[in-house]
């Protein structure tokens, strides 16, 4: 979707603010969100490219308006109601609708670790033939789907080439739906930055995208 | 660039902007969900622990290190770097993939995710507000020499910049130059000498650390 999310390439968005000797979270709640995000995740009621596609849903005044952490909270509510896990109503009063099920059992601390120390891999241990190869040139297609994409509007209608091959992966597109992993090639591609900006770029700066498969074309 | 503002200030019109205090929120959302059985929050407390004291830019630092004393181990950490980094112990959530860019006297590489926030949580942890914000996401990819400028790097014309946009699932880690005068420097001491800016390629290593100490 053509939403703000999408920044790469857009001016405005004032300077680049560092602090020094920053927390790993600001305030308590923004720990409490980050991990709650992460246990949600243990239900598979999603997946990593819906939960994304939640975020980039907020509407645009409000996802630049938020905190990062604040798009987080946002997201797994949404996420939440959707896959039915928790109503709406039971979220804005805080307590589960009478007689509703009790999910057992939640992860415990060592489940919870042990997930994130095995972590989530998207590539797929399956034989899909590779359409390009590494050095050839590629064009990506002029596309704007109104739902999830990972191409870049920077990257779209441009001209680049092969750069490696990263495997098969999860094709994030139809998983955001929960329209099925379609595993595929990504590579990564590089754009010279010239193709990208024109002229302002130095002649030898390029830009690396990683791409899937249906986004490219051969040029 | 104004280091010193506290990120609290910098957001506190957010904060304002924003229906309902989010520390409310979360706490009704994490009782709510404590109650329906979805989470335990001993888990969330394990959770918070790991990323606010286990993983972190330390992990990454032993990696750099460790490729900078060992010419074997940084042939295996460019070629597969998923398997070095598993040697030294690290692993897991958002670093299920990982590609390992070199850093020299002609080439410099810089990290970003336009789209969201992708970051190598294994061996640099949760990434700083800043990479995660418009500005730097924005502009990375059109500006990266300005965007350098802004963290104190002013790179000679000649060296080729490579901008990595994280938007699949492989995370790229920056292996820097090491710096001159590091000769005789064990593993430990070198690994003191990495920032987490560097391993993102907005730094470089210097054995003073003034070039963009985080």
């Amino acid at each position: 979707m053509n939403s703000v999310h999408d920044m790469g390439g857009m001016h405005g968005m004032g300077p680049i603010v560092e602090e020094r000797n920053e927390p790993v979270f600001h305030d308590e709640w923004e720990g409490r969100i980050f991990a709650m995000n992460l246990a949600m995740g243990a239900w598979r009621k999603w997946n990593i490219d819906a939960s994304r596609h939640a975020r980039e849903m907020i509407p645009p005044a409000e996802y630049l308006r938020m905190t990062y952490y604040e798009r987080w909270v946002s997201g797994l509510v949404e996420l939440i109601v959707k896959s039915g896990l928790a109503t709406r109503d039971e979220i804005e009063s805080a307590t589960p609708a009478a007689g509703s099920a009790k999910a057992v059992p939640a992860a415990n601390p060592n489940q919870a670790l042990a997930r994130i120390a095995t972590g989530l891999p998207a590539k797929r241990n399956v034989d899909v033939p590779a359409r390009f190869k590494v050095g050839q040139r590629v064009r990506t297609h002029n596309m704007h789907p109104v739902g999830h994409t990972r191409l870049p509007r920077y990257a779209r209608g441009r001209s680049g080439t092969i750069n490696r091959d990263h495997g098969v992966f999860v094709f994030p597109d139809t998983n955001a739906h929960f329209l099925g992993e379609r595993p595929q090639h990504v590579y990564s591609v590089c754009f010279a930055g010239r193709e990208l900006w024109g002229a302002q770029a130095r002649e030898k700066d390029s830009v690396y995208v990683d791409l899937w498969d249906d986004y490219l074309e051969p040029a | 660039m104004s280091p010193d503002l506290p990120h609290r200030q910098q957001h506190e019109h957010d904060h304002q902007a924003v229906p309902s205090d989010p520390a409310l929120r979360v706490k009704a959302l994490e009782s709510l969900l404590v109650e329906k059985g979805l989470v335990d929050r001993a888990a969330l407390d394990a959770l918070v622990d790991a990323y606010e004291h286990k993983i972190g830019p330390r992990n990454g630092a032993r990696v750099v290190a460790r490729a900078w004393s060992d010419p074997a181990y940084k042939q295996r950490l460019l070629t597969n770097a998923d398997a070095a980094i598993a040697e030294m112990g690290y692993g897991g959530f958002q670093g299920e993939h990982v590609v390992v860019v070199e850093n020299s006297t002609k080439v410099h590489n810089l990290v970003v995710c336009t789209l969201c926030s992708c970051y190598p949580w294994p061996v640099l942890g949760l990434p700083p507000v800043w990479y995660k914000s418009a500005p730097y996401r924005s502009r990375a990819v059109l500006d990266p020499r300005g965007v350098l400028r802004e963290f104190g790097l002013e790179l000679p014309e000649d060296v080729e910049v490579r901008v990595w946009d994280s938007t699949a699932e492989v995370r790229y880690l920056v292996l820097p130059e090491r710096p001159a005068g590091t000769e005789g420097m064990n593993e430990e001491a070198l690994a003191a000498l990495v920032t987490r800016d560097a391993m993102v390629g907005v730094g470089k290593v210097s054995l003073s650390k003034v070039v963009s100490a985080a």
